[in-house]
């Protein structure tokens, strides 16, 4: 496959996940809103998830303060926001849009609908639902992916697809365990005061929440919350899982330049696989999701060395 | 300009023709309002399939719907046969003319043809001279565009032998009208059109550089940014190659590759969708970023083909296109079964003359120009603009041919205010390799503009599906 077309089939993929992910850490903050709170401690746990984002810097080059509804509009619809949700859908269908003869007419359908009918919402950006666009891009989420497993040809391209989506998933699953994260905290097994409402929260945007009662059939702890989001691997949106994934995908495209890159991602997996939570977290859980962070990003470059941008052999 | 038009589907006492009596019928007993329901459907489906392109000098990325007419335009069985004998004779002749101007010049030294129309016209590629081409093909794809005028012949207007475009549009058009109407399909003998990715792929496999037995084809696109893009990926996908850019391609050793995830892959056949000029920074513009340095190098080996062949341009340049039916006989020996349109030559100085004096009758071409731009509608243009275009035409007689004004056929169109009549024509599509295969029918397309003659969809054109009839 051209090298060009993995690139363009991975950023399209983590750029639909990014989307979704957007949508999963709004939506919390959304419920969270509608429960009664102190002004301060709305603008704090925002200034949390724009931290996490890493993009808290650049939302202050455009607003003067961290008030819901500016973020939320910075979030969502900022155009001239490169990691906005419409921005990131814009994204995913150009990328699309330059690969529409190797994915299947089907995915490209999807994508460019969703494209033409997220301009819909923004025309109607002051008037609708919040909740109501939220609950939209995760359903086009869903169906893109349902689109790409029950069309694609399990080749070449499929994998590439599959490693933007994990590696994407993993970055964004650390970043909402991040914004709970406030320096130094170290998570408990015990039901977390005042801010027990937001560990439910985070488990249900991320879908979690009944798969928790589920496995734990208990009170919902910070301890737990963070085990099931980092160790279990077979829930979807997991560390574990995403590394997995991003693993064996690699492994099926390696070539000759790729070893080191995979023997990276089969090291990123192991420590979930075969870690335990105490280590994991003992220089505290910020400070493991910062370095998380830091793989994931260690990998993406090193993938698009390997595969996606291959140097010119001439 | 539509009285004396030739009408598609009516005869002059308003019965239908008989290949259209029993489509005719049918749209009779079609209630309105499914059909206005019909033709939004057509629009939903192409907006959302993508099937759109860019307009040249409108915002960067805007992509706009080619108009879509519900209204088929149908040819008969024996028209058709008439029409694609003429068109094999004439892309034979082009290409025998491509190869003997790029070898022994026989028909200039006949005197057949002016020299310096050919030497000293910048599409002629002195590169190209002495190159052994697979087949002594050049022009693979041929779009020739046909046209019905008044008394009801057939006349080449004009032949595209660099990147023609638009097939994609026949068959989405096909696959549209056969989704919106498929009642239409089951009562009439249509002939299919869906192989002509098949056939394209096995026309270009079939002039693979000679020893090589199972190509690789690619398809060399300029991006998506590209007016034709939608067109490039749909043939790619449909032909199942890949569709690459220039940076995906290298040469080495005079050899062309594409990069992939597992290291580079030789590439045996090019279809190109890029001009000449575009193709190789080495030697042609050196400023082009969508080229591949080397390819001409690699071309003159004899390593890759590129299809269609550098140095197309000269055998459908405006200025050669009067000459034509006198390469079909210098050639063959036969006289040319389509006619061209009557065309003046300005270089001439009679034609001159008449020109000039005749300018509100005639329509008056750039002979390098393409697209419908650069060109005077003598009847449709103001004071103004034909003493522009005089001036023009004096200060550079030789860049300029005229014609008379053609009444173009017209069939039923689905406008504002219900069905009428509009200007049409044709562009068949002629694939040559080892053998000559054309899809039954082609691409029409239709003026939408009341009155207007200029059917091209850089200029507000529309499209409709076109049906050859079987018997």
């Amino acid at each position: 496959m051209l090298a060009r077309t993995a690139d363009h089939l991975y950023w399209m993929s983590r750029f639909i996940e990014r989307a979704e992910s957007l949508a999963r850490t709004l939506d919390a903050h959304y419920r969270h809103s509608l429960l009664p709170h102190a002004p301060e401690v709305v603008a704090r746990d925002w200034r949390a998830t724009l931290e996490a984002l890493g993009v808290y810097e650049l939302y202050l080059e455009r607003h003067s303060e961290v008030s819901p509804a500016s973020a939320f509009q910075f979030l969502a619809f900022d155009r001239d926001h490169a990691g906005s949700i419409v921005a990131c859908l814009r994204q995913a269908r150009e990328n699309a849009r330059a690969v529409r003869g190797t994915i299947t007419s089907e995915m490209w359908e999807t994508l460019n609908s969703t494209w033409l009918e997220v301009r819909g919402y923004e025309a109607a950006n002051a008037d609708h639902d919040i909740g109501d666009f939220l609950e939209w891009v995760r359903y086009r989420s869903h169906l893109s992916r349902g689109v790409t497993l029950g069309t694609m040809l399990r080749d070449e391209a499929f994998r590439f697809v599959r490693i933007g989506t994990f590696l994407e998933g993993a970055d964004a699953t650390a970043r909402m365990l991040l914004a709970r994260a406030r320096p130094g905290f170290v998570p408990v097994d015990e039901a977390a005061g005042p801010d027990a409402y937001t560990w439910t929260l985070l488990l249900r945007s991320l879908s979690a929440f009944e798969v928790y009662r589920k496995v734990y059939r208990d009170a919902v702890t910070p301890w737990r919350v963070t085990e099931l989001l980092v160790l279990r691997d077979d829930l979807p949106r997991s560390l574990s899982r995403c590394a997995d994934e991003v693993y064996e995908n690699l492994r099926a495209v390696a070539n000759d330049q790729s070893a080191e890159t995979e023997r990276r991602a089969g090291q990123f997996y192991s420590a979930f696989h075969f870690g335990r939570l105490e280590q994991l977290l003992a220089p505290g859980l910020g400070a493991f999701l910062e370095g998380i962070l830091e793989r994931v990003a260690d990998l993406g470059v090193r993938i698009a060395q390997d595969f996606l941008v291959p140097p010119s052999p001439n | 300009m539509i009285e004396n038009a030739y009408d598609e589907m009516q005869l002059p006492d308003g019965t239908p023709r008989s290949h259209y009596r029993r489509y005719g019928t049918w749209l009779h007993s079609q209630a309105p309002d499914r059909l206005a329901r019909r033709r939004a459907e057509a629009d939903s489906r192409f907006h959302r399939v993508g099937i759109t392109f860019a307009i040249h000098g409108e915002n960067e990325g805007a992509e706009r719907l080619i108009p879509f007419d519900i209204v088929p335009r149908i040819l008969p069985a024996t028209e058709w046969r008439m029409l694609e004998e003429g068109l094999r004779q004439r892309v034979r002749a082009l290409n025998a003319f491509l190869n003997d101007v790029y070898h022994g010049q026989e028909i200039l030294r006949a005197g057949r043809i002016p020299a310096e129309l050919i030497l000293c016209n910048a599409q002629y590629r002195p590169e190209m001279q002495g190159i052994e081409v697979p087949g002594r093909i050049y022009a693979h794809i041929a779009g020739i565009d046909v046209v019905r005028a008044g008394d009801g012949d057939f006349h080449v207007l004009e032949d595209n032998l660099r990147v023609p475009s638009g097939v994609s549009y026949m068959l989405e058009n096909r696959k549209m009208m056969m989704r919106l109407f498929p009642e239409l399909f089951a009562r009439h003998s249509i002939a299919p059109v869906e192989h002509y990715p098949d056939v394209l792929l096995e026309n270009l496999r079939s002039v693979a550089p000679v020893g090589v037995t199972d190509p690789t084809v690619v398809l060399l696109t300029a991006g998506a940014h590209n007016s034709a893009y939608f067109e490039h990926a749909f043939l790619a996908q449909q032909m199942g190659v890949e569709l690459v850019e220039g940076l995906d391609l290298f040469v080495r050793d005079d050899a062309v590759y594409m990069r992939t995830t597992r290291g580079p892959v030789r590439v045996d056949v090019i279809y190109r969708r890029i001009d000449d000029d575009f193709l190789d920074p080495l030697a042609f513009r050196p400023d082009s970023m969508l080229g591949v340095p080397g390819l001409l190098s690699a071309y003159r080996a004899g390593r890759v083909t590129v299809a269609n062949a550098i140095g197309t341009g000269i055998a459908d340049d405006k200025s050669i296109y009067p000459y034509v039916p006198d390469m079909i006989e210098f050639y063959f020996g036969e006289k040319p079964l389509l006619a061209n349109v009557e065309t003046y030559v300005l270089r001439r100085p009679d034609d001159l003359a008449y020109t000039l004096a005749h300018l509100d009758e005639l329509v008056v071409k750039e002979v390098h120009g393409a697209g419908g731009y650069g060109m005077l509608i003598g009847p449709a243009a103001s004071r103004a603009q034909l003493d522009a275009f005089r001036a023009r035409i004096i200060a550079d007689p030789p860049g300029y041919i005229a014609q008379p004004t053609l009444a173009l056929s017209t069939c039923p169109t689905f406008v504002a205010n219900g069905l009428a009549p509009r200007h049409i024509d044709l562009r068949p599509y002629v694939l040559s390799g080892r053998e000559t295969t054309i899809v039954p029918g082609g691409l029409t397309r239709v003026a939408l503009v009341a009155g207007s003659l200029v059917v091209n969809s850089s200029q507000g054109g529309g499209t409709k599906d076109t049906w050859v009839l079987e018997n």
